[in-house]
């Protein structure tokens, strides 16, 4: 019956399984939502989706999926009260801009053919330059360039119903500021060791012995555990060169902080953007190219992804193939980030720039979206946070 | 149908009562998420109340074990009594203690189990209890006895996000995850809260706690459990409300700030904004 949203939810990377999706046909039954489609949306949203990082993504899809089957809620001529409109283009509009709608035939006749135009027209609309809707020349609607214009659907008081809450798109910044501290490099990184213990059981565990020597009754029970061995897996993607020279001493410590604290630490670099190759050696980056795949292949999900990069280059580099700087790439850089960290569960961005700059520059901002906010600054706080999130 | 729905004391968005009704309806748990002072454990209070329900609650720390809920086994007194040569020493049954789950699948009438905190535990805690959630039943080793619930309790689990649930675990719940309130909404949980308050200050009082709110870089934003609070303070101590009034650029220290802000880096930041604000106006 929905399974086109199931369908939808899990191409776009959502986890939704089958015993939700019977989930949601119970609730459905047993009349949960009542024949309300925003009841439906929100049992829809209770059933299918178990983590508020996904939520935006549940309300794309849900939009894109049930478009149109909500009854057209337009604006109703009749119920544009002429004084509210007129309120607003007075607040809207300089003097200069009064006049000029005067010699267009004044504020009634920008309002008879605004009645006309919402009669005529069915759909919502955006561009354009004569019907209602967003970004067009038209006098009317939202984000336009006529100065006449009159602002429809942007404000939110009076027409609220219009926006549907899917579209709303409420979840988009659930993330939280990165702070600053004064804790040690090394110590930040020291917490993604989770002791763990694993193998065959070679150590007296004297607190269980006691304990199952008492459960016992008083005969010897022993009781041994595993030794304790260091599990945390590492893989490292290192930006090299370009506009990364700057911060090589500060990546260079990290590294360094980082070789001592794991069992496993595996290291790669990339230039500006991971593409379908990497390397090993800087020295010979020419000649010794891994394939990315062999990467994705010989490591498995229980690897913790850390690129350290600046993020800084021009968005082509990032959303178009054959964006590469160094060379012609197959496939856009953001088909492998996102190939990337959906093997990885577990991955990060440092980023050695001031986090206070990184609003200026497009390419953070879009990076740090891919990496779903996970990108932090190259502070020990920065690390410190990377760390909680990794070893959640 | 069972109906949950805001009260006089707790307003539950649209939402909520649709995962809320949900949740009861299939008797399956609701796990709800958000930030810290949102009101997730208060709605466990507020649900058993709605339904009439008894409320059960099970408070979780870094050491509670999935077992614990269930049953415990006392073997030291049992070995006590064993050197004693005290009669109760032969029923096994004697040394089991019940657990806050076996209370709840036991009780006469349904009861709102919460399940409050369940990330502070270990990362297999919930997996330990996927068994005894989904089928409400569990079994006694040391009685071979199962023990099934008689009602199927209405089962709420808070999490604050410390820890990711496993999967499986999820799958078994509903979810939902309370958004820091709007204007509005706050609004109605402040006159909810107080009805008595006065109109001005808890206008004002809610312009600072916006701004507050608003200020960049802060380690812990202050939520409405705070927002509480501090009107609290504010009307114990009758502040005036010129005090609150700022215009609308300038960053000013809120009177009591205490209740708001919870660290010392914090209401250092907000010195430093204060500071800047003096001199640049």
């Amino acid at each position: 019956m929905f399974s086109h949203l199931i369908l939808g939810l899990r191409s776009a990377g959502l986890p939704a399984s089958i015993t939700e999706y019977m989930t949601l046909m119970a609730a459905m039954k047993a009349n949960v939502a009542e024949y309300s489609v925003d009841d439906f949306y929100y049992l829809a949203r209770a059933t299918l989706v178990k983590d508020e990082r996904h939520l935006d993504k549940f309300d794309r899809v849900f939009a894109h999926c049930f478009k149109g089957i909500e009854p057209e809620e337009g604006v109703n001529p009749q119920d544009l009260p002429v004084e509210w409109l007129k309120k607003l283009a007075e607040k809207m509009l300089s003097p200069e801009e009064m006049a000029k709608l005067e010699a267009m035939g004044g504020f009634d006749a920008l309002m008879e053919r605004l009645k006309e135009l919402l009669a005529e027209q069915k759909s919502r609309h955006q561009g354009g330059s004569k019907w209602i809707g967003t970004a067009g020349t038209s006098p009317f609607g939202a984000h336009g360039a006529n100065p006449e214009g009159v602002r429809i659907g942007q404000d939110k008081s009076r027409n609220r119903t219009a926006v549907k809450v899917w579209d709303r798109r409420d979840f988009k910044d659930l993330d939280d500021t990165v702070e600053l501290g004064t804790r040690g490099m090394k110590l930040a990184l020291r917490r993604l060791r989770r002791f763990a213990r694993q193998g065959a059981a070679t150590e007296l565990d004297l607190p269980d012995t006691i304990k199952s020597t008492a459960n016992n009754a008083g005969m010897l029970d022993l009781k041994m555990v595993a030794e304790r061995h260091n599990t945390v897996k590492v893989l490292l993607f290192l930006d090299v060169g370009g506009s990364m020279d700057d911060y090589v001493k500060l990546t260079e410590e990290l590294f360094s902080a980082a070789k001592s604290e794991f069992k496993h630490l595996e290291y790669y670099y990339f230039h500006n953007f991971p593409y379908e190759r990497v390397w090993k050696n800087n020295r010979r980056r020419h000649e010794e190219v891994i394939p990315t795949w062999q990467v994705l292949r010989t490591y498995g999900p229980d690897y913790k992804m850390i690129f350290v990069g600046d993020a800084a280059m021009s968005p082509y580099e990032i959303t178009m193939a054959g964006g590469s700087v160094e060379h012609w790439n197959e496939e856009a850089g953001v088909t492998w980030i996102e190939r990337l960290c959906g093997h990885y569960r577990r991955s990060a961005w440092l980023n050695p720039t001031p986090q206070k700059s990184w609003g200026h520059v497009r390419s953070i901002t879009m990076v740090n979206d891919l990496m779903e906010g996970r990108m932090f600054p190259l502070t020990v706080n920065g690390i410190d946070e990377m760390t909680k999130e990794l070893s959640r | 149908m069972a109906g949950f729905k805001s009260t006089e004391r707790y307003i539950a968005s649209r939402d909520l009562e649709v995962a809320v009704n949900a949740a009861v309806t299939l008797q399956r748990p609701l796990l709800v998420k958000g930030e810290p002072g949102t009101g997730k454990t208060v709605l466990a209070h507020e649900v058993a109340g709605a339904l009439g329900y008894p409320l059960i609650e099970w408070h979780i720390k870094s050491t509670t074990k999935a077992q614990q809920g269930l049953y415990e086994y006392d073997a030291v007194s049992r070995l006590r009594d064993g050197q004693l040569g005290d009669e109760r020493v032969h029923d096994i049954g004697n040394y089991i203690v019940r657990g806050k789950l076996w209370e709840a699948f036991e009780a006469d009438a349904p009861v709102v189990v919460l399940i409050d905190e369940v990330d502070k535990a270990d990362i297999e805690f919930p997996n330990d209890l996927l068994l005894e959630l989904d089928r409400m039943q569990f079994f006694v080793y040391e009685t071979r006895k199962t023990i099934v619930a008689t009602h199927r309790p209405v089962v709420i689990i808070t999490s604050n996000n410390e820890k990711e649930l496993p999967d499986a675990f999820l799958r078994r719940c509903f979810f939902h995850y309370i958004r820091f309130p709007d204007r509005e909404t706050m609004e109605r949980i402040v006159q909810a809260h107080y009805p008595d308050i006065k109109k001005d200050l808890a206008r004002e009082a809610l312009n600072v706690f916006f701004q507050v709110r608003e200020v960049p870089g802060l380690k812990k934003k202050p939520a409405t459990s705070e927002l509480l609070d501090w009107l609290k303070l504010l009307m114990v101590e009758d502040m005036p409300v010129e005090t609150l009034r700022s215009n609308e650029k300038q960053v000013v220290i809120p009177p009591l700030y205490g209740a708001l802000l919870k660290n010392e880096q914090d209401v250092h930041l907000f010195e430093r904004l204060a500071f800047l604000a003096r001199r640049g106006g």
